[in-house]
């Protein structure tokens, strides 16, 4: 701020109060609702306090879910998301912390062919050739598994450019020394570049397991067994129905539980999310 | 393309380590990507007994199609306003937020989460609100007179697609534009203000300025996001309705290639969209090598 004017100051606060107000107001309702019966819906507009049956319905969607709409409980549904945000944000790590290290650390033949083959996946998100990929994936057998969910969405040009980049700015002297102290290629990756590479790793972890917690297309056409669904393709089922039936706390309810686990993330990690984010995409 | 000074002997070793990622890329991204490419080329008679080559005839039909270029219309309105609306709104509190001395990092936690909220619950989010019989903004505008139905009036239906897609990437923009906000160098505002530019004419002449290459880096993105990304919204709320009016091309793949069945043509949209990607993608990449500079 370069000089104190307090009526900017008063319209400032005013902007981001609204601001806030409006990225809130979605969840806050969407919590109202979640926490009331089903009949505070038959009215025609949506409560705007709290009412008393919160426990209940998120123990209803936990356990049991709702059958009519052939959605299963929530739990196993949050647990085979939080298998596919693991797996998505781990492996992808792996493999392109990997090839990062082969490509900065390493001179071979084919290399820049190896650096473009990886650098095209960037070109080709799942959406766009999502039905040759659903039958590659059928070939294969992974569908209903989860190494369909997972394996297919492992490749990352992004990762291994944020490892290439940090590699890159590692200090060569690092390495001699490794060499004249007779460390081979891995003892040096695993006894230096990998304790080195920690904040970025964590910080890169923090974006890759919302994005695979967060995947919808991808789970909505390799998962057809109920064991399978992921959370957030899952609520897509009841609230189809819920407009039929008034569940929508029920729903609501499952709406919550679904956006948890990534917010808590985010706010739990916010530093290192704002490095992974403006780091990663850049 | 840039390596280190001395580099590791091993001659197989880069290999085994490059494996894994080149495996999965090779196996589910340039292979599937061959096939759409092949696939685009052929037809299928309706009962999969066999396939003959059309050459160009699967393109050719798409761009006579008037549902194609009824969506081609629908995804460039769609991400038009989704990224003006997510970029003016998300630079507008990037800028008071950086004004604040402290309490900007409680505003922008504030902010920053809805992040991590999955598109398709965005979408479902704000089709409860605007639920034609219980949603509360349905119940306010009904106070002035405005009769809100997004399953059946195709303009409601885009508008309740593009708030819920903007709610959700003002989280991503407004970080940006932060973070760039706070690059600009202290000293040229203070210079400005000495020499009497109010605070609006600082921004305009100054600070967004130098925010060019933020502001063109988070374009592209946005409409990548808006392109691609946003799937989950129209699946989970309009689904392609009323009468095609969200439709976006991504969808269209999906509906098409799932839905009908329609192999040849689901494939030569897939084709389209790689060519958007690839441009968008170029244009990007461009743009790091040769900042938008002054």
């Amino acid at each position: 701020m370069v000089e104190n004017r307090p009526i900017l100051n008063f319209l400032s606060h005013l902007v981001l109060i609204v601001g806030v107000v409006v990225v809130v107001f979605p969840v806050y309702l969407a919590f109202i609702a979640s926490t009331r019966g089903p009949n505070d819906f038959y009215s025609g507009v949506v409560p705007l306090l709290p009412g008393p049956h919160m426990i209940e319905n998120y123990w209803a969607m936990l356990s049991s879910g709702m059958t009519t709409s052939g959605a299963p409980p929530l739990g196993p549904m949050m647990f085979n998301s939080l298998v596919m945000a693991l797996g998505v944000a781990i492996g992808k790590i792996a493999i392109s912390i990997l090839s990062a290290f082969a490509i900065v650390y390493f001179r071979f033949p084919f290399r820049t062919l190896a650096f473009w083959l990886i650098f095209i996946t960037l070109m080709l998100p799942v959406e766009v050739r999502i039905v040759p990929t659903f039958k590659v994936v059928a070939d294969l057998g992974l569908l209903n598994n989860y190494g369909g969910l997972i394996v297919p969405l492992l490749a990352s040009a992004t990762a291994t450019f944020l490892f290439r980049q940090f590699f890159l700015t590692v200090p060569e002297e690092l390495m001699e020394a490794a060499r004249v102290d007779g460390a081979g290629p891995m003892k040096f990756f695993r006894d230096i570049l990998l304790p080195l590479s920690v904040t970025n790793i964590a910080a890169l972890f923090v974006i890759l397991f919302i994005l695979g917690w967060n995947q919808y297309l991808w789970p909505l056409i390799v998962t057809t067994n109920q064991d399978q669904y992921t959370v957030v393709m899952g609520i897509k089922r009841m609230a189809d129905v819920a407009d039929s039936y008034p569940q929508w706390h029920t729903v609501m309810a499952a709406v919550i539980l679904a956006a948890l686990p990534p917010v808590l993330v985010i706010i739990g990690m916010q530093r290192l999310f704002v490095k992974g984010l403006t780091e990663t995409e850049k | 393309m840039q390596t280190k000074r001395t580099v590791f002997p091993n001659r197989v070793l880069p290999y085994l380590l490059l494996l894994p990622q080149l495996l999965v890329t090779a196996v589910f991204f340039l292979w599937p990507a061959a096939q759409a490419f092949w696939q685009s080329f052929l037809r299928e008679d309706a009962f999969g007994f066999k396939t003959t080559f059309v050459w160009f005839a699967n393109y050719s039909k798409l761009f006579a199609d008037p549902n194609y270029l009824n969506s081609m219309r629908v995804t460039a309105i769609f991400s038009i306003s989704v990224t003006v609306l997510a970029m003016v709104i998300a630079l507008l509190l990037a800028v008071t937020a950086s004004r604040m001395l402290r309490s900007s990092k409680v505003y922008s936690t504030l902010l920053v989460w809805p992040y991590a909220i999955a598109p398709a619950i965005a979408g479902i989010l704000w089709w409860f609100m605007f639920n034609p019989t219980i949603g509360i903004l349905t119940y306010a505008l009904r106070a002035f007179g405005v009769n809100w139905n997004h399953m059946i009036n195709s303009t409601d239906a885009m508008i309740l697609i593009v708030l819920a897609a903007t709610w959700k990437q003002i989280s991503y923009n407004f970080l940006f534009f932060l973070a760039g906000l706070q690059s600009v160098p202290k000293s040229l505002e203070e210079a400005a203000a000495i020499d009497g530019a109010g605070p609006v004419k600082r921004f305009w002449t100054i600070v967004f300025p130098l925010l060019s290459p933020t502001t063109f880096y988070l374009m592209v993105i946005n409409v990548v996001y808006a392109m691609f990304d946003t799937f989950g919204v129209i699946h989970a709320t309009t689904e392609g309705g009323p009468s095609r009016a969200t439709e976006i091309l991504v969808y269209k793949v999906y509906f098409d290639g799932f839905i009908g069945l329609n192999l040849g043509s689901s494939a030569a949209q897939s084709v389209i969209l790689m060519l958007i990607v690839i441009a968008l993608t170029g244009i990007q990449f461009r743009f790091i090598e040769r900042r938008v500079q002054y």
